[in-house]
């Protein structure tokens, strides 16, 4: 510790030396960091590395505090309304597909069954040609079967917020579909109680066809359609700035929003409000420094408005022409930073290395010789744990991510790397890179917290130049939408015995 | 672009008539390898040697001229060959080059930041 006072003493000595000309800046306090165990600071929530606190209690830990219990009490409110909202709906559409299924499979069946019921005396029997499209008609149901099994009887991935405007319309085009061959049925054969059965069972023969052809029209309309990449959508996280892009085909809007939310959570780095306190507090300074004055007096209530608005003209004019050095401080602060990081993550990395190497692997024989000291992988995470945890703490507490991980999560990712084999490299990574949001536990995940914000229809088609926000709690995702360009090839043919070459030449002549 | 005019009365040498320097360079050339050249894409024709005593020396020609004309013909947009045969017909006994190079335009330069 004595190393740290040391250090402490010298970044007071600096900010105090670099301070001494401007009055008007404060002055940066290294507060000693307090070192409890990791399982109390899980309970706590975030914990904020705040230098400068004795100024800027107000507007940092404010809104950080602010924005998690808010998190909180919205979390706790939509859970309860999404768990009777979202059921309803969905158990809604199953109920109706199913319906619909059934109408649809037992129509051919009952074409074929219904004139053996109500006229069997008058029916002329047809050999095996109709035998043979019994078959026919039995397998062809078989393969519908499967195939609707397949394409719609999937769990759903994503809660939309309209219909799924293709998926409705082929639902409306088979129930018509079906119907006018009720119709007919109805018409033609039933009332004039026709005799000819080959007919009828060729009619629902035809039935089952229709309806197979039908079905690829909905593999087509729902799966194939959307495959060749026409739109490139543009991804951007609103607070930190991370983009991303992808290539997506004719969807509408509400179906891009979910491809773009399942890719955001495999592709973009977790969310972590602790990061941005820095510029919050930053713009606090800014507009700290400024006090503005109203000389004229009171009593203007008509130029209320105007005095408004050239007193905030005035405070833009003099914060511009100020000798504003917080970049100065920023640069400073930003390398003080790194090498912070870049020290504790050496120690980090030693720690680690060296508790790794205290436990070994037992082979078969050794575990029946000596049974004495074995141990299973959560019992030796347990052991060699307290070795790395100050360090790794530390680190954590540097880069900001301490709330992302709890002692038991720690415990258990180094019980899966002992058993795996990893080397502490690999154990290491999870917690020296920010990884995707899928990594951390499921309460970061928020899945059910978004909401689609768009000027057009949700239901309308991507067009280039779409826009649209993904909110979330406290942050959100602005996406916008390119049209792919028609590429243009030309083609250039080369005869391979065109490569030729010759010498470079740098003759000299005496003349 | 200064230029100087400088006038090469041949000699004998044997049964051949000589200028006593040698040129390199030529639109047929690689101008990267030229020594003498400002800017290294320039494909004309320079003096990369000089013979002590020569017709040429005492006529004042400088190693490094590039040689813009050759009585009247030009010579920045020759092949080597072409530059060869226009400095060594056998019927001319005086040719006259216009030649610019580098240090002339220094001089007048400095001469003129001296008034």
């Amino acid at each position: 510790t004595w190393r740290k006072r040391r250090e402490r003493s010298r970044d007071r000595h600096k900010s105090r030396s670099k301070e001494s000309s401007r009055s008007e800046k404060s002055v940066t306090i290294n507060a000693p960091p307090a070192e409890p165990l990791l399982g109390d600071q899980s309970v706590r929530g975030e914990e904020v590395q705040d230098d400068n606190w004795g100024e800027t209690t107000t507007a940092v830990t404010g809104t950080s505090e602010h924005s998690l219990s808010q998190e909180d009490i919205v979390r706790i409110s939509k859970d309860l309304d999404d768990s009777v909202g979202l059921d309803c709906k969905r158990y809604l559409n199953v109920a109706l597909s199913v319906i619909l299924g059934l109408v649809v499979f037992l129509t051919p069946l009952a074409f074929l069954i219904l004139p053996h019921l109500l006229w069997p005396d008058r029916l002329r029997a047809c050999g095996t040609a109709c035998e043979g499209l019994f078959i026919s008609v039995a397998f062809k149901l078989l393969i519908l079967l499967l195939a609707v099994w397949a394409l719609f009887f999937r769990p759903p991935r994503a809660g939309l917020p309209r219909i799924f405007v293709f998926r409705a319309l082929l639902a409306t085009l088979v129930l018509l579909f079906v119907l006018s061959y009720w119709l007919f049925y109805g018409v033609r054969i039933l009332d004039s109680q026709d005799e000819d059965y080959q007919g009828i069972v060729q009619y629902a023969v035809s039935l089952v066809d229709a309806l197979l052809f039908i079905h690829y029209l909905a593999i087509v309309l729902l799966e194939l359609r959307q495959l060749q990449p026409f739109f490139s959508l543009c991804v951007t996280r609103s607070t930190d700035g991370a983009t991303q892009h992808y290539n997506l085909g004719q969807l509408s809007i509400q179906r891009a929003a979910v491809v773009i939310l399942e890719n955001y959570y495999k592709d973009f780095p977790v969310h972590n409000p602790a990061l941005l306190t820095a510029s919050k507090s930053r713009a606090a300074k800014h507009l700290a420094g400024l006090k503005v004055y109203n000389v004229d007096g009171p009593g203007e209530n008509n130029a209320a408005a105007g005095i408004a608005q050239s007193q905030s003209r005035a405070m833009i004019a003099a914060a511009a022409r100020r000798r504003d050095s917080s970049h100065n401080e920023l640069y400073y602060e930003e390398a003080e930073h790194e090498r912070r990081v870049r020290k504790r993550r050496a120690r980090l990395v030693v720690a680690v290395e060296e508790a790794f190497t205290h436990i070994r692997r037992m082979q078969e024989e050794e575990q029946k010789k000596a049974p004495g000291d074995v141990m299973d992988p959560r019992e030796a995470a347990q052991a060699i744990f307290p070795s790395m945890a100050r360090a790794l703490q530390k680190y954590l507490r540097t880069t900001r991510q301490q709330h992302l991980h709890s002692m038991e999560s720690i415990q258990q990712h180094l019980a899966f790397s002992i058993t795996n084999n990893m080397t502490p490299k690999a154990f290491l990574e999870s917690y020296l890179t920010t990884g995707p949001t899928l990594q951390y536990g499921k309460d970061r995940w928020l899945a059910r917290q978004w909401t689609l914000i768009s000027e057009a229809s949700v239901t309308s088609g991507l067009k280039d130049g779409t826009v649209f926000l993904l909110k979330c709690i406290d942050f959100s995702l602005v996406v916008t939408t390119k049209k792919i360009p028609y590429i243009q090839l030309a083609e250039e043919f080369i005869d391979p015995k065109s490569h030729k070459f010759m010498l470079r030449l740098q003759s000299e002549t005496s003349v | 672009m200064l230029t100087q005019r400088i006038e090469i009365h041949k000699l004998w040498d044997g049964d051949n008539l000589i200028l006593g320097f040698s040129i390199g360079g030529g639109i047929d050339q690689d101008p990267s390898q030229n020594p003498f050249s400002e800017d290294k894409a320039d494909k004309g024709i320079y003096v990369t040697r000089v013979s002590k005593g020569g017709p040429a020396e005492v006529a004042g020609l400088r190693l490094g001229d590039k040689i813009m004309q050759v009585n009247g013909w030009d010579m920045t947009m020759v092949t080597h060959d072409q530059a060869r045969k226009k400095l060594t017909k056998k019927n001319e006994d005086v040719v006259r080059l216009l030649v610019t190079r580098r240090s002339l335009e220094d001089a007048v330069r400095q001469s003129m930041m001296q008034h």
